[in-house]
């Protein structure tokens, strides 16, 4: 099954009224660590995985991803690494890696991208390539079976919209709000817009990111639309605190998981 | 009508969260309309005369001079107003902003000079201004941090990692993903993603341009060599633009040697030949490791204190039109001294590479520097060391 098939697959065997796709900073606390809290996301319901690799200067990020990312770094957290994390995942649901320009590009785009679909990873999201410039690591994942998942936010318009739409072939990260990563206490008022909006540009199923850290937030954005929710900053919070991080990650990825299979 | 490139060669481009993108075709377009817009640009040129004081004098460095054997010349940009070459594309971009109706206006700064002069120029067209500064060089530039406070703009010091203008730059970008509706960000230099790197250069080109004309008129010729030092590379870009088309011109860039190139610790990619690499926003030489960590740079001058260059830069230096050499740290400071006692100027620490360099050499017939800004800033750092 090539990558978009697999995620394809998952959104569609969900079971809740959106899937459910938690984000997992690669290396942290370390690389062991962060394989076993991935390990009680998929345990606890998780349809999908991002997994996102620690990168010095990641402009899309707010200041606990950031530091997440930082502390991975210095616990010596590399790209290999996190492969390993992702090959051990990937032979359970799809996982898609997040991963900045500089890094893809670094090795050449279809390097990257045959390194990455030889672990069994199913795509990869690059959050500072606009498809201005996303023609290389577009060609390479076509190339090498990954699904290409570009991002459109609130500010894109619909000319726009319907150019990143198009090259979406697993699915389209839509940005819930104006600004970089982190919880906000509720949801602005127009991610619905962008849901709706994001739905229109594309055939693919939507997933929503970006600001949304509680259970309800996640079933709003269900009832609103998005063929997906991911929670990333909540999570990563809850790896950097008490004394067993997987087990507390497990626990709120399975209150997202319940509230978001009520009613089903 | 301004070109704006969105691609020097295999450099530049716009490596940015789609956030942002919507944002930059509204500068691009913005921008082309401002700069053929003669209002536009009559109250920029009344601005840059009136209140920067501009053109810059010519001087003839006579004592420098005399010391390498051959005329030295330094276009004066330590006298416009705020002490640097900055205050030219602060001007052009807060002016901008204005136009664009936008009601805020943030900043990156790493020596505090673009920082000073964007608060500046806040102050003069009554904009709030937030400029982020890494902590170690609010500590590095101290009285820059207090001159911004007095003339009302907030100071962020940002604390990740080595604290200085990477981070800095980073912060600011972030601020503006999220504030990307009412703020502009105010680059400082010939970085960023398109059409930034075209819209700094087009501002700084008055540096050049004013040069070229006043050295035709006063020594009869073309210099033989251009100097200038380069961190992100706006001074240089902006000295460099006018002599383009002088196919006998020799453009020098100087970078931040640091403890010295052969080690790690520089911000000299362009000299070392870095991997092509992404930083904040466009792709150019780039300090990064194997797997494209960006790398902290080192140098004593806060201003090219920073891993990457513009991508025009490292397009002029594959093509062999410009060329790049570094400086180190001990060789800048001593540069500041001397041309203090031979000049009567204190140059910035910044603008004391592209000294050394003159200093270093004694051939050639006629060289031209850009004395990019003044030394005041600097003057606790240069006397503990």
């Amino acid at each position: 099954m090539s990558g978009p098939e697999r995620i394809a697959a998952a959104f569609a065997a969900s079971g809740k009224r959106a899937a459910l796709m938690p984000y997992v900073m690669g290396g942290y606390p370390t690389l062991e660590e962060s394989l076993r809290i991935a390990q009680a996301c998929v345990d606890a319901g998780a349809d999908i995985i991002e997994l996102g690799v620690p990168f010095s200067d990641p402009l899309a990020d707010g200041p606990v991803i950031q530091a997440a990312g930082g502390a991975a770094l210095a616990a010596g957290a590399d790209l290999a690494g996190v492969l390993r994390v992702a090959e051990q995942l990937a032979k359970q649901l799809p996982v898609v890696l997040m991963c900045y320009a500089n890094m893809v590009f670094a090795p050449g785009a279809l390097a990257f991208c045959e390194r990455l679909a030889q672990t069994g990873a199913s795509g990869l999201i690059v959050p500072d390539l606009p498809p201005e410039e996303g023609e290389p690591v577009l060609a390479a994942c076509r190339q090498t079976g990954l699904s290409f998942v570009p991002l459109v936010a609130p500010t894109t318009t619909p000319e726009r919209m319907r150019l990143v739409g198009s090259r979406a072939d697993g699915f389209l990260y839509a940005v819930s709000l104006v600004g970089t990563t982190g919880e906000r206490s509720s949801l602005p008022e127009t991610f619905g817009e962008v849901i709706a909006h994001a739905r229109a540009a594309s055939p693919v199923p939507v997933a929503l990111g970006f600001g949304i850290a509680t259970p309800e937030q996640a079933l709003q954005a269900a009832q609103a639309g998005a063929d997906g929710v991911i929670v990333g900053t909540r999570l990563v919070r809850a790896a950097g605190e008490g004394d067993d991080p997987a087990a507390s990650v497990g626990a709120l990825v399975g209150e997202f998981a319940a509230a978001l299979s009520a009613g089903r | 009508m301004s070109p704006v490139e969105h691609h020097f060669g295999q450099y530049g481009g716009q490596y940015v969260p789609e956030t942002l993108m919507p944002a930059l075709e509204e500068l691009e377009r913005e921008w082309l309309a401002a700069w053929g817009d003669a209002g536009y640009r009559a109250r920029l040129d009344q601005l840059l005369s009136d209140f920067a004081g501009r053109p810059t004098p010519l001087f003839l460095a006579e004592r420098v001079s005399e010391r390498v054997g051959r005329p030295v010349y330094f276009k004066r940009e330590d006298l416009n107003h705020t002490g640097s070459h900055k205050l030219n594309n602060a001007l052009g971009q807060v002016l901008l902003a204005k136009r664009m109706g936008k009601r805020r206006i943030i900043a990156e700064t790493g020596a505090g000079q673009h920082g000073v002069a964007t608060a500046t120029v806040c102050a003069l067209l009554d904009m709030e201004c937030m400029v982020y500064m890494g902590i170690e060089d609010t500590r590095r530039q101290r009285p820059n941090v207090e001159r911004m406070q007095l003339l009302g703009a907030e100071v962020t010091a940002v604390q990740a990692g080595a604290g200085t203008l990477k981070e800095a730059t980073s912060e600011a970008i972030r601020d503006w993903v999220a504030s990307v509706g009412d703020t502009h960000y105010v680059i400082g230099s010939v970085v960023g993603p398109a059409p930034y790197p075209s819209i700094v250069r087009e501002l700084q080109r008055v540096i050049g341009d004013e040069a070229r004309a006043q050295i035709l008129e006063r020594a009869g010729r073309l210099p033989e060599r251009v100097v200038a030092c380069v961190g992100g590379g706006s001074n240089s870009m902006g000295i460099f633009t006018a002599f383009l088309d002088d196919a006998d011109v020799q453009l020098v860039g100087v970078e931040a040697g640091g403890e010295g190139i052969g080690g790690p610790r520089h911000g000299a990619p362009l000299t070392v030949g870095a991997r092509p690499g992404i930083l904040h926003g466009s792709r150019s030489a780039v300090m990064q490791d194997e797997e494209g960590q960006i790398l902290e740079a080192h140098s004593i001058s806060a201003g090219l204190d920073y891993p990457g260059a513009g991508p025009q830069h490292a397009a002029l230096r594959d093509s062999g039109r410009a060329r790049y050499e570094a400086v180190d740290d001990v060789d800048a400071l001593a540069a500041l001294r001397e041309v203090t006692r031979l000049e009567g100027i204190i140059p910035a620490l910044e603008t004391a590479h592209a000294l050394a360099w003159v200093l270093a050499r004694d051939d050639g017939e006629l060289d031209l520097v850009s004395l990019s800004g003044r030394g005041d800033k600097d003057l606790a750092q240069v006397l503990q060391s």
